[in-house]
């Protein structure tokens, strides 16, 4: 019973952090490729989980709204990219942080005024509802295990994508010298564009999925941003590696220490007093695992190259 | 002090920040002197992370922490006198804002340093994204811990006193807060002006020939970090008596994104930028709040419009580019 549970935990854990590898391998991969700290990334995901609510609603198709996820996410990544982003990429990181920073006001006050305050709720397809038994455990949801899928799906097609297309080539190739490659004649402001709807894509998709468990609700983008943003410096900044291995750690610790450690401190500490301790404990703990690393590792796990 | 224009600038503001609350005050309007304490208040927090962001360059997205801290530090110690139950080693509480701000700014200084320690081995987009991490941190701690109000906040019934001040009258807190504001303002630029300002500003520059002159950036930003901290604290403890609330939406990031709005909105490392820059925010905040709700919006308009076409800031448009000093 309690094996159960921890296995049960476990792939919690596991699709928590499969969630947190699509935002992250989207920041760390802009910030890679064009240097850009892009504090909207969180927007983007609430514009995808917004997108696939709205044509799911319309269309009663879940499918078809998760492909809109990925166009509306993309595209407005896009639009922003061109309009706004293009004009930072030669500024310093505080400039990214506030002119980004804004971009949160714009994109949060603008789905307020438009959708409202109440959220809006996305039913999980049927082709993926209820739930299969699992070896030792008797059922796990289906549709967390189908987002385990995707995650895995998505990280082995970045890692084709990257080191076997000429697009990936091209991605290194403006992380380890901009200028070199803008001199050998390729388009380097249209590669930004698409490495910024790609990223933007996967954001999208990572809301859209989500918003099937959680509601769908303006500022749902920050606290992931957040974790996001712990993944990628556990991991190392522009790592795509990192950031799946820091998502992988930020998940299972999160998920796994909000489990094991009000029991665990109920061994030393009188009940009460353990499970409030143990909560607290818990809701800080991926930080604290994160100054750690940062204690002997500065620039992350896989420290991409300056 | 040679009246340079920004000069002129800084005393037109100073002036006008006393001015307004006085004469309004006086035609009894005690609003318009709650929005000036709101705006001297933000200032001061704002002056504090100029410190570490404008002279040190060291963009600190997690300066909320210690405005949250100064905040609880106020909400605890007022708490305890009220509820009557003694803290930790019989200590009763206070209910008085001197020994609060002493508390506020100790706690801010340690926490600083501990903060600081780690964050400043990094540097660039880590640094901003741990000092993030870190304050998110406390905001986490904040929410789950439930002893003093957890995610509902902590209320402060009555103010707390300061001697030979009536608190309660909100003429007297706001003189009292500004009074505190140009202090601080003065000590920043004390600090600017000697040989550690020069020092902290120089690594700013260029960290390689700071260091081959034999003086370590890494103490410099730690102790400028923790002065920051602390002045940032000590502006905290001030809001949360004139809010007679304080809650976990302090330490929130969204309150770090303000203090570094309020400083480009002003003008990064100038001395008045703070003040320049929570004049805008509040005045926005309330002129657009009076019209539409989503004024949030539109503030996120004007900052992307200052951020791409008008980086000097308020200060920068009306004084042009800073001297270098």
């Amino acid at each position: 019973m309690i094996l159960s549970l921890a296995l049960e935990q476990l792939l919690n854990g596991l699709q928590l952090g499969v969630m947190l590898f699509l935002m992250a391998a989207g920041l760390t991969l802009i910030f890679g490729v064009m240097g850009l700290i892009n504090l909207a990334h969180g927007s983007l995901y609430m514009v995808g989980a917004f997108a696939c609510a709205v044509v799911a609603a319309a269309t009663g198709s879940f499918w078809i709204g998760l492909a809109a996820s990925l166009v509306c996410a993309a595209a407005a990544g896009a639009i922003v990219e061109f309009l706004v982003i293009r004009k930072l990429y030669d500024r310093d990181h505080l400039d990214q942080v506030l002119a980004t920073f804004a971009l949160i006001l714009i994109f949060s006050e603008g789905a307020r005024w438009v959708f409202g305050s109440f959220p809006l709720y996305l039913d999980i397809p049927p082709l993926l509802a209820g739930a299969v038994p699992l070896p030792g455990i008797e059922a796990y949801p289906l549709y967390r295990l189908a987002i385990i899928g995707v995650g895995a799906l998505v990280a082995f097609g970045l890692y084709l994508l990257i080191s076997k297309t000429r697009l990936g080539m091209r991605i290194r190739a403006g992380e380890s010298d901009r200028e070199m490659i803008a001199a050998l004649g390729v388009d380097i402001r249209t590669l930004y564009t698409v490495v910024f709807a790609l990223g933007s894509a996967l954001a999208g998709l990572a809301g859209a999925l989500v918003g099937a468990l959680q509601s769908v609700q303006v500022g749902m983008g920050e606290p992931v941003l957040i974790l996001a943003f712990v993944v990628i410096v556990i991991g190392g900044i522009g790592s795509i590696k990192g950031a799946l291995v820091g998502a992988l750690i930020v998940g299972l610790t999160d998920t796994l220490g909000r489990f094991l450690l009000p029991p665990l401190l109920g061994l030393v500490l009188p009940a009460s007093t353990a499970g409030t301790v143990g909560a607290s404990l818990a809701a800080m703990l991926i930080y604290i695992v994160m100054a750690l690393v940062l204690a002997f590792r500065p620039r992350g796990l896989f420290p991409a190259k300056a | 002090m040679d009246m340079t224009r920004e000069n002129i600038i800084n005393l037109v503001l100073a002036l006008l920040l006393l001015v307004v609350p006085l004469a309004a005050s006086q035609m009894g309007q005690p609003f318009t002197v709650t929005l000036a304490t709101r705006i001297a208040v933000l200032a001061l927090a704002a002056t504090g992370l100029n410190i570490a962001l404008g002279l040190g360059g060291l963009v600190s997205f997690g300066h909320a922490v210690f405005f949250g801290i100064g905040g609880y530090a106020a909400g605890i110690l007022a708490s305890h006198v009220f509820s009557g139950e003694p803290m930790a080693f019989g200590f009763e509480g206070s209910n008085q804002m001197a020994l609060i701000w002493i508390f506020a700014v100790i706690a801010c200084g340690l926490a600083g340093l501990a903060i600081g320690a780690i964050s400043l081995r990094t540097s660039g987009v880590y640094f901003i994204m741990i000092t993030l991490a870190f304050a998110q941190m406390v905001y986490y701690f904040a929410i789950s811990w439930p002893a003093y109000g957890g995610e509902d906040g902590l209320s402060i019934l009555v103010r707390n006193q300061f001697p030979g001040i009536n608190t309660m009258v909100p003429l007297s807190f706001f003189l009292l807060c500004y009074g505190v504001l140009i202090v601080c303002i003065g000590l920043f630029a004390l600090l600017r002006n000697s040989r550690f300002g020069t020092a902290l500003q120089a690594a700013r520059q260029n960290e390689v020939r700071v260091a081959s002159v034999g003086i370590s950036p890494y103490g410099i930003r730690l102790t400028a970090f923790a002065i920051s901290a602390m002045m940032t604290g000590l502006a905290g403890a001030l809001y949360a008596d004139l809010n007679k609330f304080v809650s976990p939406s302090m330490l929130s990031w969204h309150m770090s994104g303000e203090l570094i709005v309020l400083i480009i909105l002003g003008g990064t490392g100038r001395l008045f930028g703070p003040v320049a820059g929570a004049m805008l925010y509040v005045i926005f905040e309330f002129a657009l709040g009076g019209i539409t709700e989503r004024w949030q919006f539109f503030l996120g308009l004007i900052l992307l419009g200052v951020v791409l076409f008008a980086r000097g800031g308020l200060i920068g448009l009306l004084a042009g580019k800073a001297r270098h000093g």
